[in-house]
């Protein structure tokens, strides 16, 4: 028994096929009014489950971890460092002489690995030519929807200590 | 030149072609919101899922609203 199905004493098969041509147009249309109504519920499930996610996923939680002594790169200089897992390739910049900024190195585009350019002072992706701001990591140009995520540091003595990454509000262009 | 008047038949054809018209755009906007949302959510904000699981749940009432139009007319014509 159908769940879209008129309660009615003719068989499902005379719903279903009609035997006239005039009423086939009425058929067809109807089962492909159903096929679209269908898709709309699979969409809806599809927001449920995000919303479920949103619901059910707890905040992640970073370890500290020291990345770099203050002394080990110059001004302007750049290290890479894994954080916070194995897998997460991040970028510090020395931007000045007590100047430090730690970015996720992933493009928020396509994850293309970003490098720091002395030149324009700047984070640069070199896949599609999208550049973020090393000052906050905000979106300068090209196609990047969101800024970089930002490691947040801290020092302590000659040690730079990563304690958190930070998802930054959404860029504002213009 | 006076156009020839439409039959019941015809008439009935053009408001379920109406109908799966709306539904279509409806389902356009409810694929849009999703992947928007998605994109959102994966981003790391989460306080569009509550009004776009809203949203796409009052455009998929709307959905079968339309679609229980069209079964109607359907209905009403095939059992005339």
């Amino acid at each position: 028994m159908s769940l879209f199905r008129r309660p009615s004493a003719d068989p499902l098969w005379r719903d279903e096929f009609s035997v006239f041509s005039d009423d086939e147009r009425y058929v067809t249309r109807r089962q492909f009014a159903k096929f679209l109504v269908l898709a709309s519920l699979g969409m809806f499930v599809g927001n449920l489950w995000i919303l479920v996610r949103s619901w059910f996923t707890r905040q992640p939680v970073y370890p500290a971890a020291a990345i770099a002594r203050a002394d080990e790169i110059p001004v302007g200089g750049v290290k890479l460092f894994l954080y916070p897992t194995p897998k997460d390739q991040c970028i510090l910049v020395r931007t000045g002489a007590d100047e430090y900024a730690a970015y996720s190195q992933k493009c928020t585009h396509l994850s293309c690995a970003v490098f720091y350019s002395a030149q324009h002072g700047r984070l640069e992706c070199p896949c599609h030519n999208g550049a973020f701001s090393v000052r906050d990591g905000s979106v300068l140009q090209g196609p990047p929807p969101r800024p970089l995520p930002r490691v947040v540091l801290e020092r302590r003595g000659n040690e730079l200590v990563a304690l958190g990454l930070k998802i930054q509000p959404e860029a504002q262009h213009g | 030149m006076a156009e020839a008047p439409q039959t019941g038949q015809n008439k009935g054809l053009t408001a379920i072609d109406g109908a799966m018209a709306l539904i279509v755009i409806l389902l356009l906007v409810q694929i849009w919101l999703l992947t928007t949302t998605l994109e959102t959510f994966l981003a790391g904000y989460k306080e569009t899922a509550l009004p776009a699981a809203i949203v796409s749940g009052l455009i998929l009432a709307a959905c079968v609203g339309l679609y229980f139009f069209i079964d109607r007319i359907d209905f009403e014509h095939r059992t005339r």
